[in-house]
C-alpha cells in the first residue's frame, strides 16, 4: 500500500513497486487530466507538482511521492476560481487538441510560483513540454499576461 | 480520400430505440407532426439545429475536433445564418450510425485534407438559413401574420409593425413540426455581411482543456472496463509466430494474453500500466519475412534509381522540356530527398469497444467516425444496425486517424474475445511509433534549363518515391492507370494544388517506387516535400540565372496572381530588397495546396556555422474567405511547428524492415525555445471556391528556412532532417 496526498486527499493505493506516479493517478486514483505522452519524461504531458515543484511524472514511482504534497491539474484551481495560468490559458485561447496543455499548465504555474515575472529566456529555460499542434506562441503569450495578473 | 463505408443500407431498419451518443432515432415525414428530438428531449430544427426551452443553441458537428478549430468555424457558419445568440451556442457530434440511418443527412465526417470548412460550409449555412426561417414562420403563425413582416436576430424574432417579439427557445417546438422550406428559397448571406462568422471570437472548446476535464479516448472510464496493451509485428507485413504467455499471464491484473489478428499480441489487464507491463513479459517470436532485410539505404538506392528510370507517370506538362533543356545556353540540376516521418499525435492511437452478439459499440478519437464504423463493422461481423461509433475529440490528428482505423479493428477483435466487458486499448508511445503510417519518402532531380538572358526556358521535375494512394485507395490508382494524382500536390496542371509558375517547356513526371514500409496522409501530404523541392531549386535557378529569388520568381507568375499576390505580402512585410540587419538572411516560398494559396518568408541567423536561430517567419494564407481569422493565425503558427520539426529533427530510419525511432529521444519535436516569431498574414480574396487552412502554410515553411540558410552559410542542403548535416535549431 502506497499513501499519497493529491488535491489535498489522501490515498491508499495497491501498486507493483515501480508504478509510475502517472498511472497511479490515472488508472488508482481516477484522476486522468494528467496525460500520458512518452513514458520517459520527454514530453511533459504527465506534469504535476510534488510539493510544489513540477515534475513529470511518468518517470517517477509512487511510491517516491509518498508522504508528499501532489497537485494535478484536477486541484489547480481553487474550487471554481480558475488559477491565473488557467484563466490566461481561456483569455489567450491557447490550446487546439489540448492534450498536452495539462502537463503545460503545471510546468508554467510552477515556473511563476519561482519566478513571477520570467523574461522570455526564463520561459525558453524551464517549459520544454512538446505541444505537437505547435501552440508555443500563445503559450507565450499567455505567461506573460499570467504573470501580469 | 475516404469512401463511404460498404454498408448494405436496406439492412437497415429505422427503430425507435436511442443510439447514444446524445441523439435520437427518427425520420422527419414531410407531412406528418413527427419531431425528432434530441436525447433531452429538445425538438430538432433540423439536423444541424436543436433548440433548448432556455435558448441553448445545439449545433451538430459531423468533422470531427483534433485541435483545427472546426468545430467553432462550423459553428459560426451555422450561428450566422440561424441568427442565434452566440454566447448560448453549443455543439455535439451526430453518431456515424444515426448519419446512415438518416440517409447521411450530415454528409462527410471525414476530416482531412483540410476540408472541414472548404467542403460544407454550403450545406450547413443552408441548414442554419433553413432552421431560422422555420423558426420565424412558427412565430408568424402564432401571431397571425405573414413571416415576410418577421425578423430574426440574436435568437429572437420581432414582427416589425406591432413590435411583438419572442425567443427562439419558444418557438422551437412549433417549429420543429414545420415542414423544411425549399431548398431554393434559401438564400445564403453575402459574407460581407457576416457578424458572427468571419469574426475572431474564441473557441467553443476551451474550458475543458485548461481543467483537466475534457475526456480524450485515452481518458475513457466505462463500467468494468479492462485495459489492453498491445505489439503489432514491427516488420511490416510480418506475422506471429508462436508466443509464450506463461510468465505474463501470472502477473498482477493480468486477465488475458492472446494473438490479435495474424499479426499482433495482446494483454488485456485491469489497469494499462499491468497490461503494458505483462506485455514486455510475453515472448513473442515474428515470421518477419522478407521484409525483413529492407533498409533505409536499400529504399534510397531503389528511389535514386527510379530518378533516371525510363518509365514515370507523367503529372503535368506542356512544350517539349526534354528539347529546351537541350538546347539551353545554362542547366542546373539537383536531387533532394524527403524522410519517412510520423505524425506522432500527442494522444497515442487507442479505442474502446464492447461486443456482444447483439451489439457492438466502438468509442474512439477519430478524423473519419464512419471509416471507423466500417472498420468496426469487418472486425464484429456484425450488421451495421447492431453497431455503433462514438467520437471522441482528439488529442492530435495530423492524418493519422483517419483513413486507417487499425487501433479500431484490433480494439473489437480483443472485445469479441471477451464479450460484454468493455475493453480500451491503448498504444504506448513506442507502438505508436513503430506502427505508423509515414510520410512517404520520395526523392527528386530537377534540371531546369536557361537561355542566355537568364529565362527559364525548360524545366524537369522528376520525382521518385512512394505513392500513399497506391497502398491506401488503390482504386484511384487504377482509374489512374497505374498513377498517384495525389503524388503531384503542388505540382498538378489544374486544379486545388495547380503549380504556380508558368514555364514554356515542362515535364513533371513520377517513377512510382513503394517500399513495404506503410505510407499515410501526413498533415500536408505531398506539398511538404514537392514544395521543398521546387521552391528551393526556384533560388538555385535564380541565383544561376543571376537574379533576384523573387523577381526571378515573378516573372514566371504573370499569370497566377493569387499565387503572386501571398508571395508579396510576405515579401513586403518581411523587407525583402531591404538590407537585413547584419548577419541575418532571408528566404521565401510559395505554393497552391488545399485551394488556399500560401506563402512564407523567413529571417535567421547562424552562429557557429551550425546553430539557426530563426528569428522571424511571416506567412500569408489567401483561402479565398477567412471564418475565425484568430484561428487561421493559430493553424499558421502551428503548421510552421509542425513542418520545421519535420525540417529539423525527424527522420523515421528503417533497419531490419522495422522503424528504429521510437520515442521523443531519437525523434524529436520543436520546443517554444526554438520557436520563431510568426507573423500571420490572412489575406481572404473571396471568388466561388474556399481554401482549406490546416495545412496549406506548413509546406512554406521549410523551403523558406532552407533558402535562407543557403544565403547564410553558403551551402545548399537537399536533404531532410537537418540534424543529418550536423545542423540544430536553437
Amino acid at each position: 500500500m502506497i499513501r499519497l496526498s493529491v488535491n489535498g486527499k489522501t490515498h491508499e493505493v495497491d501498486a507493483e513497486p515501480g508504478t509510475p506516479l502517472l498511472w497511479v493517478l490515472r488508472e488508482q486514483i481516477g484522476l486522468t487530466g494528467t496525460k500520458y505522452g512518452c513514458g520517459v519524461a520527454q514530453c511533459g504531458a504527465c506534469t504535476v507538482h510534488v510539493d510544489g515543484a513540477a515534475v513529470r511524472s511518468c518517470a517517477m514511482p509512487a511510491s517516491a511521492a509518498a508522504g508528499k504534497r501532489i497537485t494535478t491539474i484536477e486541484g489547480l484551481a481553487s474550487g471554481k476560481v480558475l488559477h491565473k495560468v488557467q484563466k490566461a490559458w481561456v483569455d489567450h485561447d491557447v490550446p487546439q487538441c489540448g492534450y498536452c496543455q495539462a502537463g503545460m499548465i503545471m510546468a508554467v504555474a510552477a515556473l511563476l510560483r519561482d519566478k513571477p515575472k520570467p523574461t522570455d529566456a526564463d520561459i525558453d529555460a524551464t517549459i520544454t513540454n512538446i505541444c505537437r499542434c505547435g501552440t508555443f506562441q500563445q503559450v507565450r503569450e499567455a505567461i506573460h499576461a499570467a504573470a501580469r495578473a | 480520400m475516404t469512401a463511404m463505408p460498404r454498408i448494405n443500407r436496406r439492412a437497415f431498419i429505422v427503430g425507435t430505440a436511442a443510439v447514444g451518443g446524445g441523439l435520437a432515432l427518427g425520420l422527419r415525414f414531410p407531412f406528418g407532426p413527427e419531431v425528432v428530438r434530441a436525447a433531452d428531449g429538445s425538438p430538432e430544427i433540423n439536423a444541424w439545429v436543436v433548440i433548448r426551452p432556455d435558448d441553448t443553441v445545439v449545433i451538430r458537428v459531423a468533422r470531427s475536433e483534433m485541435g483545427q478549430g472546426t468545430i467553432t468555424g462550423l459553428a459560426q457558419l451555422v450561428s450566422e445564418e440561424l441568427e442565434c445568440n452566440w454566447s448560448k451556442v453549443v455543439y455535439e457530434y451526430p453518431t456515424p450510425g444515426a448519419n446512415l440511418k438518416r440517409k447521411r443527412v450530415w454528409g462527410d465526417f471525414s476530416t482531412g485534407g483540410s476540408r472541414g470548412i472548404r467542403m460544407s460550409h454550403s450545406y450547413v449555412r443552408q441548414g442554419g438559413a433553413a432552421a431560422r426561417m422555420m423558426l420565424v414562420q412558427a412565430a408568424a403563425n402564432q401571431w397571425n401574420v405573414a413571416a415576410s413582416e418577421c425578423s430574426a436576430a440574436n435568437s429572437v424574432i420581432t414582427h416589425q409593425a406591432s413590435g411583438r417579439t419572442v425567443a427562439y427557445g419558444r418557438v422551437a417546438e412549433a417549429a420543429a413540426k414545420l415542414p423544411a422550406p425549399d431548398p431554393k428559397s434559401i438564400k445564403l448571406k453575402d459574407p460581407k455581411d457576416w457578424k458572427i462568422a468571419g469574426k475572431p471570437v474564441k473557441r467553443l472548446d476551451t474550458a475543458d482543456k485548461v481543467t483537466g476535464k475534457q475526456v480524450y479516448g485515452f481518458d475513457l472510464k466505462l463500467p468494468g472496463m479492462l485495459n489492453a496493451a498491445i505489439m503489432e509485428c514491427p516488420v511490416f507485413g510480418g506475422k506471429v509466430k508462436s508466443f509464450d504467455a506463461a510468465k505474463a499471464e501470472s502477473m498482477p491484473g493480468v486477465k488475458k494474453v492472446l494473438q490479435v489478428g495474424d499479426t499482433a499480441v495482446a494483454v488485456v489487464a485491469d489497469t494499462w500500466w499491468r497490461a503494458k507491463t505483462a506485455l514486455d513479459a510475453v515472448s513473442i517470436a515474428w515470421d518477419e519475412g522478407e521484409n525483413a532485410k529492407v533498409s533505409s539505404a536499400s529504399i534510397a538506392a531503389i528511389l535514386k534509381a527510379g530518378l533516371d528510370a525510363p518509365q514515370a507517370f507523367v503529372g503535368n506538362q506542356n512544350g517539349d522540356a526534354k528539347g529546351a533543356l537541350e538546347g539551353a545556353a545554362k542547366k542546373v540540376e539537383a536531387v533532394y530527398a524527403y524522410p519517412y516521418q510520423n505524425h506522432v499525435c500527442m494522444e497515442p492511437m487507442n479505442a474502446t469497444a464492447r461486443y456482444t452478439p447483439d451489439k457492438c459499440e466502438v468509442w474512439v478519437p477519430t478524423q473519419d467516425g464512419e471509416a471507423s464504423f466500417a472498420a468496426l463493422l469487418t472486425a464484429s461481423g456484425l450488421p451495421a444496425d447492431k453497431c455503433e461509433v462514438y467520437k471522441i475529440n482528439l488529442g492530435g490528428g495530423f492524418g493519422r486517424r483517419g483513413a486507417f482505423q487499425d487501433y479500431v479493428t484490433q480494439a473489437v477483435r480483443i472485445a469479441r474475445e471477451m464479450p460484454g466487458t468493455p475493453v480500451k486499448l491503448l498504444w504506448s508511445r513506442e507502438e505508436d511509433m513503430r506502427q505508423g503510417r509515414f510520410h512517404p519518402v520520395m526523392q527528386c532531380k530537377l534540371t531546369g534549363g536557361l537561355d542566355a538572358d537568364g529565362n527559364l526556358t525548360g524545366l524537369h521535375v522528376r520525382l521518385s518515391g512512394q505513392s500513399i494512394l497506391a497502398a491506401v485507395r488503390p482504386a484511384i490508382v487504377e482509374k489512374a492507370k497505374g498513377s498517384d494524382p495525389l503524388s503531384f500536390q503542388g505540382l498538378a496542371t489544374s486544379g486545388e494544388h495547380a503549380f504556380g509558375y508558368g514555364v514554356p517547356n515542362l515535364l513533371i513526371d513520377h517513377a512510382m517506387r513503394n517500399p513495404h514500409v506503410p505510407p499515410g496522409f501526413w498533415r500536408g501530404v505531398n506539398i511538404n516535400q514537392n514544395c521543398i523541392f521546387m521552391e528551393c531549386f526556384m533560388d538555385e535557378l535564380a541565383e544561376a540565372a543571376g537574379q533576384d529569388a523573387l523577381e526571378f520568381r515573378r516573372k514566371l507568375m504573370a499569370k497566377y496572381p493569387r499565387n503572386l499576390g501571398v508571395l508579396e505580402a510576405v515579401a513586403e512585410r518581411i523587407g525583402w530588397g531591404k538590407p537585413a540587419p547584419k548577419g541575418v538572411f532571408r528566404g521565401l516560398a510559395q505554393m497552391k495546396a488545399f485551394n488556399s494559396y500560401v506563402a512564407a518568408a523567413a529571417e535567421l541567423s547562424v552562429e557557429g556555422g551550425n546553430k539557426v536561430k530563426i528569428r522571424r517567419i511571416v506567412g500569408a494564407t489567401d483561402p479565398g474567405y477567412a471564418v475565425n481569422p484568430a484561428q487561421i493565425d493559430r493553424q499558421v503558427a502551428g503548421s510552421f511547428v509542425y513542418g520545421l520539426s519535420a525540417l529539423f529533427f525527424q527522420e523515421c530510419t528503417v533497419k531490419g524492415g522495422r522503424i528504429e525511432q521510437e520515442n521523443f529521444t531519437t525523434y524529436n519535436s520543436m520546443r517554444i525555445a526554438q520557436m520563431p516569431k510568426v507573423e500571420s498574414i490572412v489575406m481572404p480574396t473571396g471568388g466561388t471556391v474556399w481554401g482549406g487552412v490546416g495545412e496549406p502554410t506548413i509546406c512554406v515553411a521549410a523551403p523558406a528556412v532552407l533558402n535562407a540558410l543557403y544565403r547564410a552559410t553558403g551551402k545548399r542542403i537537399r536533404s531532410v532532417p537537418l540534424k543529418n548535416h550536423g545542423i540544430q535549431l536553437v
